[in-house]
């Protein structure tokens, strides 16, 4: 069926197949090492995390022909690649995050099950067909769920995965139905050749729209966007905090490459009917995200609300159909993961100690430890899209292209919704420098794996924010994939 | 090439900060001497900037441009011209006083001081850009910290409550003058964020009226604009000493100066539009913040509010769109913000002491610190418009634009200087004269040496400049002449 294999083939799974090396690494040395050495297998994952990463930007990048490799199943363009590092990147720091979490850094099945994972979403972002795009959902998915309930004696984090679990079944049943219509209409699974079905009117418009709501009730699930939103909060609060931390971001960014992939592919023909549809949702999942921020007292339940409000921005640049819109949503989804995985860090740091997700245990924090509150600082600073940060441009440019399309309505929206924002940012800011607590003199250690791991991504999001035009030239060449 | 003086100015600050915050929390002095030593550089920089600026030759000197993000025409750019270098001049003043002021700050100084420098980078950016998203990343900058030095540093009763009104107004004013800014950015065609290339971009008249208000005004809110203004008071008076003067003298000419930038100078046709309007708004807030200011009781309000009073002098200056007004509002906005730094660095000293700022509670000040004292009617003299003070030859034109305009408005306005003359002497003689109560008469010392630096360097400028307006002056119409020539002559 694929004809001979030939490298360039070899090359397009280059980060699948060494991430499966990786995951036979942990699996042998998950058997060999007692209890006293497991905690390295953090450093194996990230390590290999990251060497993936160098040998796939220094071997495996994208020519720049259509790149349809494997009978069409899978595409090696700028769009998946970009993505994949990504991806690749948020388990690196995810690894590192996990190693100091009892029960769960020492146990080489919550390794193999991140590397799982991310093989799922490496596989999700490159897909160009309806069967790959549905397997490859759920390679990604089934870890997940698994990951999502790892303490099996806490009762929050037990019923965290299985509501994940639920909510993430019925939406991908509905999704899968959509997909099977899809193709009992259109004839084809290949993303782009519905693209032709659709252009030529060979789709009834009822059906077109069917389809399409079925669909992004699954896209809406993985990106937590409203109505599909009501997991989040409680699994990110239930769930263990690292993987919390990779579903907010990483989880989160994989849907936005199928939603961006499918809708501007195979629904490009139809733009016209799907924009108000997504402009609603994004409205409203801004709006209901951010208001309901604003009751939350635990500091993970604000972080889903928050992490629901950033997809509701992410989705501005899309329902702004244009190569500035996609650019700004990709940059945007960058600097997401990388200023919300040093979010969850942060609170994994600080839960280990206080044993307390409450935001009052953030009192007196910048007294506590002064560094750990100036990432604090930063973190926040750049959710709520301040400058010098990389929350800022990214901000600026999802605001721009709703402006160039004109949808000064959505722009306001925007604007009104980081208002509410900045709001409740600055309360958490305000419990760490200003309230008082009686343990000020009990530090906070932080463990060298968080030290690296934070220190890399404060500064990133600092990066982000002043050297704007790499992240912008990347973001800007994997959008061009669409156009 | 030429030495980067403006860049260094701009960045000395944010570079301190750092270098603060790697320094360890408990020695102290060592963090206050670093934080002097940048204050001081940055102000003879800007002194040096302020007289090597070559009025004759006028227009935009020291220009510094690099590409930042070419793909969607923004560049790092930055130069002074005769409206700007006395308010890079300003800054460099206030903070370096500021940091003199605050020697006393013994909670966590060198957050206190990273914090005060970053806002000291935002501002210096702000007064020096020109490009468009560039004066945005650096307008943002000097909002956050304000936040997190009044709620943790701040007058403990309203802190948490003024910090974060002054932080959102701050932040919506921003925000909805951006969605304006981005219009224009795409409705010029252009491509570019530049302001001198965006001052050709020939707008529509009707694409001018729809948003100027949006930029005004969003801009506007920093500088106090009536019925925006009523963060201010409230931030002045929660704020530590330091930060209010830097938030009374420098922040809201911030505002005052984004709104002439980007609002009148990119949108000439708006402005003529909506220039009624905006005078009338002006009225309100000149008369009736001194009169507000007039009934308070708590010392720091009043000063507040006299800023309030003031700010609006300076929009209403910018609002006649003639020579004199724009001359004297310019003139206005650093004689305004040296004498406001001056009050609040006064209010501070008394406040220290005494523990209350309630006028009735206060008395004879002026037997224990007379130098004080010397310094608030110098300030309060400039405040009243007298001449020979840098208030009157900001006031007086500005009244001058506005008889041109419409001689019932002049009037009407000229009524606060007598309202203020009232609130400024009742606070001489009730404070500083009268009988010191014996509560804490006992326990009252004069102000340490650095505290008399700081009133008398503040003090004497005022005094210069009202005394040779021709240092001055010439330099801030050579920045209108710009101005004008952008309104078309009106």
């Amino acid at each position: 069926m694929f004809g001979s294999i030939n490298t360039s083939m070899i090359l397009a799974i280059l980060p699948e197949i060494m991430l499966f090396i990786l995951a036979g690494f942990v699996f042998v040395f998950d058997l060999v090492w007692d209890d006293s050495q497991r905690r390295n297998l953090g450093w194996i994952s990230a390590g290999g995390f990251s060497l993936i990463i160098m040998i796939s930007l220094m071997l495996g990048t994208p020519g720049s022909d259509s790149g349809l490799v494997w009978g069409g199943m899978l595409r090696h363009d700028w769009l998946g690649f970009a993505f994949k590092m990504l991806f690749l990147f948020g388990a690196t720091i995810t690894a590192l995050f996990a190693m100091d979490v009892e029960d769960l850094g020492k146990k080489g099945e919550f390794y193999l099950l991140l590397i799982f994972s991310t093989l799922g979403m490496t596989l999700m972002a490159s897909s160009s067909n309806l069967i790959m795009l549905y397997l490859s959902i759920e390679a990604t998915s089934l870890p997940l769920y698994i990951l999502a309930g790892f303490f099996k004696d806490d009762d929050k984090s037990t019923e965290a995965g299985f509501k994940y679990f639920l909510f993430g079944a019925m939406a991908s049943a509905i999704m899968l139905y959509g997909f099977s219509l899809l193709y009992g209409f259109s004839g084809t699974t290949d993303l782009d050749a519905i693209a032709g079905v659709i252009k030529t009117g060979g789709m009834n418009p009822v059906l077109l729209v069917g389809t399409l709501l079925m669909i992004l009730v699954g896209f809406g699930f993985k990106i937590s966007a409203v109505p599909f939103h009501f997991w989040a909060p409680d699994v990110y609060e239930g769930a263990p905090t690292v993987v919390a931390g990779f579903l907010s971001t990483a989880s989160k960014a994989a849907g936005f490459t199928v939603l961006i992939r499918v809708l501007l592919t195979s629904y490009a023909p139809a733009s016209d009917t799907w924009m108000m549809v997504l402009a609603i949702i994004s409205t409203l999942t801004m709006t209901l995200g951010n208001t309901l921020a604003l009751a939350q007292k635990n500091i993970k339940r604000l972080l889903a609300y928050s992490s629901i409000a950033h997809a509701g921005y992410i989705l501005i640049g899309v329902v702004a159909i244009s190569e500035l819109g996609i650019t700004g949503s990709i940059f945007y989804i960058i600097v997401y993961l990388i200023t919300n995985l040093a979010a969850f860090g942060i609170v994994s740091v600080v839960g280990r100690i206080t044993g307390s997700d409450e935001i009052s245990a953030y009192d007196g924090l910048s007294r506590r430890s002064p560094w750990l509150g100036l990432a604090m600082l930063v973190v926040f600073l750049s959710l709520a899209g301040m400058p010098p940060f990389g929350g800022f441009i990214v901000k600026v440019l999802v605001l721009a292209s709703a402006v160039k399309a004109k949808l000064f309505w959505l722009a306001f929206v925007g604007i009104l919704n980081s208002i509410i924002g900045l709001y409740y940012y600055l309360i958490v800011l305000k419990h760490v420098y200003l309230y008082r607590s009686e343990n000020e003199q009990v530090e906070i250690p932080v463990t060298r794996p968080y030290a690296i791991g934070l220190i890399v991504l404060t500064i990133g999001i600092i990066l982000l924010g002043v050297v704007i035009s790499p992240w912008f030239n990347v973001s800007t060449i994997a959008a061009k994939v669409l156009f | 090439m030429q030495f980067p003086v403006i860049s260094v100015i701009v960045f000395t600050p944010i570079i301190t900060s750092l270098l603060l915050l790697i320094m360890p929390g408990n020695r102290k002095t060592e963090i206050r001497v670093t934080s002097l030593g940048a204050a001081a550089l940055d102000l003879s920089l800007s002194i040096w900037l302020y007289f090597s600026y070559n009025v004759s030759a006028g227009g935009y000197q020291f220009v510094e441009q690099y590409n930042w993000l070419p793909q969607f025409g923004i560049s790092y750019h930055v130069g002074v011209d005769g409206l700007n270098t006395p308010l890079v001049l300003l800054t460099g003043v206030v903070m370096f006083t500021g940091v003199l002021i605050s020697w006393g700050v013994d909670d966590r100084p060198r957050e206190f001081f990273a914090f005060l420098f970053i806002l000291a980078t935002g501002v210096f950016g702000v007064f020096v850009s020109l490009d468009l998203f560039m004066l945005f990343f650096f307008y943002e900058i000097a909002v956050f910290p304000m936040y997190l030095l009044i709620s943790t540093w701040g007058w403990k009763v309203t802190r948490e409550y003024a910090a974060m009104k002054l932080t959102l107004y701050l932040f919506i004013g921003s925000v909805v003058a951006l969605i304006g800014a981005l219009a224009m950015y795409f409705n010029s065609g252009l491509g570019s964020f530049d302001l001198i290339t965006l001052e050709t971009a020939n707008f529509s008249v009707g694409f001018q009226r729809f948003w100027f208000p949006f930029v005004f005004i969003g801009f506007a809110v920093l500088g106090g604009l009536f019925p925006f203004h009523n963060w201010s008071p409230d931030g002045h008076v929660a704020a530590p000493t330091a930060v209010s003067m830097f938030h009374a003298g420098v922040l809201m000419k911030l505002g005052a100066f984004a709104s002439l930038r980007i609002g009148i100078m990119l949108l000439p046709e708006g402005a003529k539009f909506w220039m009624p309007t905006i005078i009338l708004l002006t009225l309100v807030n000149v008369v009736y913040g001194a009169f507000i200011a007039s009934v308070q009781t708590d010392f720091k309000y009043v000063v507040g509010f006299s800023s309030v009073s003031h700010m609006g002098l300076v929009a209403m200056g910018f609002a006649t769109l003639n020579r004199e007004g724009l001359i004297g509002s310019g003139v206005q906005m650093f004689s305004h913000g040296v004498m406001t730094a001056l009050f609040f660095a006064v209010v501070g000293m008394i406040y220290d002491r005494a523990h209350t700022r309630q006028i009735p509670e206060l008395g004879g000040f002026a037997k224990k610190m007379p130098l004080v004292a010397v310094a608030f009617i110098v300030g309060g003299l400039v405040s009243m418009g007298m001449p020979g003070f840098s208030g009157f030859v900001a006031e007086f034109p500005i009244f001058m634009g506005v008889w041109e305009f419409k001689p019932w408005i002049a009037i009407v306005g000229a009524i606060s200087i007598v309202i203020t003359a009232s609130y400024i002497i009742r606070i001489i003689s009730s404070v500083f004269f009268g009988k010191m109560p014996e509560s804490y008469a006992d326990h009252i010392t004069d102000v340490k040496v650095l505290d008399k630096v700081a009133l008398i360097f503040l003090s004497v400028l005022l005094i210069v400049i009202g005394v040779f307006p021709s240092i001055m002056v010439p330099m801030v119409e050579s920045g209108v002449e710009n101005i004008l020539r952008l309104l078309g002559g009106a």
